[in-house]
C-alpha cells in the first residue's frame, strides 16, 4: 500500500502518539505544581508560576522546539567542557520531545487547572479543613478529584492542540509521521497523497480523542445537576 | 561568558525585516480569514442540516488536522498534478508567501467561524425578539443586530484566536520565508549559535503577544464597554 510506504508511516503514528501521550504526563504534573504555585499565597511562588505561564503561552511553540533542541544541545556542549565533560553531547531526540513539549503544554495546563480550581465552591476546602485535614490532604482528597470535571473542556482542548503540535518536532528531525511522510513524498513524488494520509490520521486521532474525553466528562458529571432551558 | 550575543546585535536589521514579514503575513491572513469566518459562521447557526453541516464539516477537518500538514499540502502538494502547474494560478500557488497566506487564511477562517457561532448563539433572546416586533426582514436583523453584537461579544475569544495566529505565522519561516523565526534560522547558520538566535526571537514574539493583549484590552474598554461590570 501506498508504494509500500504505508507500514512506515503507521510507524511514524505510532511515535507521534507515544510522544504526545508522554509529553502530555508530564504536562500534567507541570500544569499541577504551575496552577498550585500561582494559587499559592506565597507572593514569590505565585510570581513564579505566573512568569511561566506568561511566558511559555507568549513565545510560538515552533520557536520554543528550536530554541531547546539546537539552543539546548549548544549550552550543553558550550556549559560541559567547563564542567571537564570533553566528549561532544548528543542529546536523545525522543526525550528532549517529550520535555519540550512538556514543558510548553505545562504552562498552558497551569491556566487551565486554575480556573478549575477557583471554580470549586470555597466551603469545599473550609469542610476539608474543618475535619482536621492538612493542607495537603484537603488538596489530593477534596479539591483535585472536583477540579477534574471542571478541567476536562479546557484539558480536552489542550490535549488536541498538543497533538497537532506533535507534527512541528519533525522540523527538528525526530521521525514521527510527519517526517516519515515528508521522506515518502520526497521519493515518490507524491507529497499530496502523502501529507493527505498523514492528515487522514491525525483526524482519526482527534475525532478519536474526542469521543473518549467526551465519555469521561460524562463520567465525572454523574450525579451533577442540570439545569434545563 | 559563555553567551555571545555581539552577532545578533550587529545583525538586528535581519530580525527587523523579520518582525515586519510576520506583520504582513499576520494582518493579511486575519484579514482574508476574518471575510470567510464571517459566511461560515452564519452557516453554523444555519438550521438547514446541509448548510450547517457543509460548514461543520469544514471548521472540524481544518481544526482536527495540524496547520503544519495544512501548509504543506498547499505549498508541496499541490505540485503534485500537472493541472495545478499547467494553470493559470501556478504562479501564485509556487509563491511561498502566497501559499502561506493561504494556508493561514484558511486555517484561522475555520477557528474564528466557531467563535462566532458561539457567540450569535449567545446572544440575548430579547435583542432578536424586538428587531423581529420592530418588523426587521432577516438580511436586516443580521446586519444591524446579530452581526454587530455577535462580533463585539467575539472579541475577548478572538483576542486569543489572533495570538495563536502570530505564533502560526512562524510556520512560514519552514516555507523558506524570512519571518522572525527564519531570521533566527540565518543567523543560528551563520554564526552558530543557537541559542542566542532562538531565544531574540523568542522575546520579539513575548514583546509582540503583549503589544496585542493590550490592543485587545483597550479595544474591549471601547467597544464592550457596555458589559464591562459596574464601578463601584
Amino acid at each position: 500500500m501506498l508504494n509500500g510506504y504505508g507500514s512506515t508511516i503507521l510507524d511514524g503514528a505510532w511515535l507521534t502518539l507515544s510522544l504526545a501521550l508522554t509529553s502530555m504526563a508530564l504536562a500534567i504534573v507541570l500544569g499541577l505544581i504551575g496552577a498550585a504555585f500561582r494559587l499559592s499565597p506565597i507572593k514569590w511562588l505565585a510570581l513564579l508560576g505566573e512568569t511561566y505561564a506568561t511566558v511559555i503561552r507568549g513565545i510560538p511553540d515552533l520557536v520554543l522546539i528550536l530554541l531547546i533542541f539546537y539552543g539546548g544541545q549548544d549550552v550543553v556542549n558550550r556549559v560541559a567542557p567547563l564542567l571537564g565533560f570533553e566528549d561532544y553531547i548528543d542529546l536523545d531526540p525522543f526525550v528532549t520531545g517529550v520535555f519540550t513539549m512538556g514543558f510548553i503544554f505545562g504552562a498552558y495546563l497551569s491556566e487551565t487547572f486554575r480556573g478549575a480550581f477557583m471554580a470549586i465552591p470555597k466551603g469545599q476546602s473550609e469542610a476539608g479543613a474543618a475535619y482536621g485535614m492538612t493542607g495537603t490532604q484537603v488538596f489530593f482528597r477534596v479539591l483535585v478529584p472536583q477540579m477534574i470535571r471542571f478541567a476536562i473542556p479546557g484539558f480536552t482542548n489542550n490535549w488536541l492542540v498538543l497533538v497537532k503540535a506533535t507534527a512541528l518536532v519533525s522540523t527538528v528531525s525526530l521521525q514521527d509521521m510527519m517526517f516519515k511522510a515528508k521522506n515518502a513524498a520526497d521519493a515518490t513524488h507524491q507529497p499530496f497523497t502523502f501529507y493527505l494520509v498523514v492528515a487522514a490520521l491525525y483526524l482519526a486521532i482527534t475525532s478519536v480523542s474526542l469521543l473518549l474525553l467526551r465519555a469521561l466528562e460524562k463520567r465525572y458529571s454523574v450525579g451533577m445537576k442540570v439545569a434545563e432551558l | 561568558m559563555i553567551f555571545d550575543f555581539a552577532p545578533i546585535w550587529e545583525n538586528i536589521h535581519l530580525y527587523l525585516g523579520g518582525i515586519l514579514i510576520t506583520l504582513k503575513l499576520l494582518a493579511i491572513s486575519l484579514a482574508v480569514g476574518l471575510a470567510a469566518a464571517i459566511p461560515l459562521g452564519l452557516m453554523r447557526v444555519s438550521r438547514q442540516p446541509l448548510v450547517n453541516g457543509a460548514a461543520w464539516l469544514y471548521t472540524y477537518v481544518i481544526r482536527g488536522t495540524p496547520m503544519l500538514v495544512q501548509l504543506f499540502l498547499i505549498y508541496y502538494g499541490l505540485a503534485q498534478f500537472s493541472a495545478v502547474r499547467e494553470s493559470v494560478l501556478w504562479p501564485l500557488l509556487s509563491d511561498a508567501t502566497f501559499c502561506a497566506c493561504l494556508a493561514f487564511a484558511i486555517n484561522t477562517s475555520a477557528y474564528s467561524a466557531e467563535i462566532l457561532a458561539g457567540s450569535l448563539k449567545a446572544i440575548p433572546h430579547g435583542e432578536i425578539e424586538a428587531a423581529k416586533a420592530m418588523g426587521m426582514s432577516r438580511a436586516k436583523l443580521y446586519r444591524r443586530i446579530l452581526l454587530p453584537s455577535a462580533l463585539r461579544r467575539a472579541l475577548p475569544q478572538y483576542s486569543n484566536e489572533v495570538i495563536m495566529m502570530l505564533h502560526t505565522t512562524s510556520l512560514a519561516s519552514i516555507v523558506t520565508l524570512v519571518d522572525i523565526t527564519g531570521a533566527a534560522k540565518t543567523i543560528n547558520s551563520q554564526f552558530y549559535l543557537a541559542f542566542e538566535a532562538y531565544i531574540t526571537a523568542g522575546a520579539i514574539y513575548l514583546c509582540l503577544t503583549f503589544v496585542l493583549v493590550r490592543l485587545f484590552k483597550l479595544a474591549e474598554r471601547r467597544w464592550l464597554a457596555y458589559l464591562a461590570p459596574r464601578k463601584a
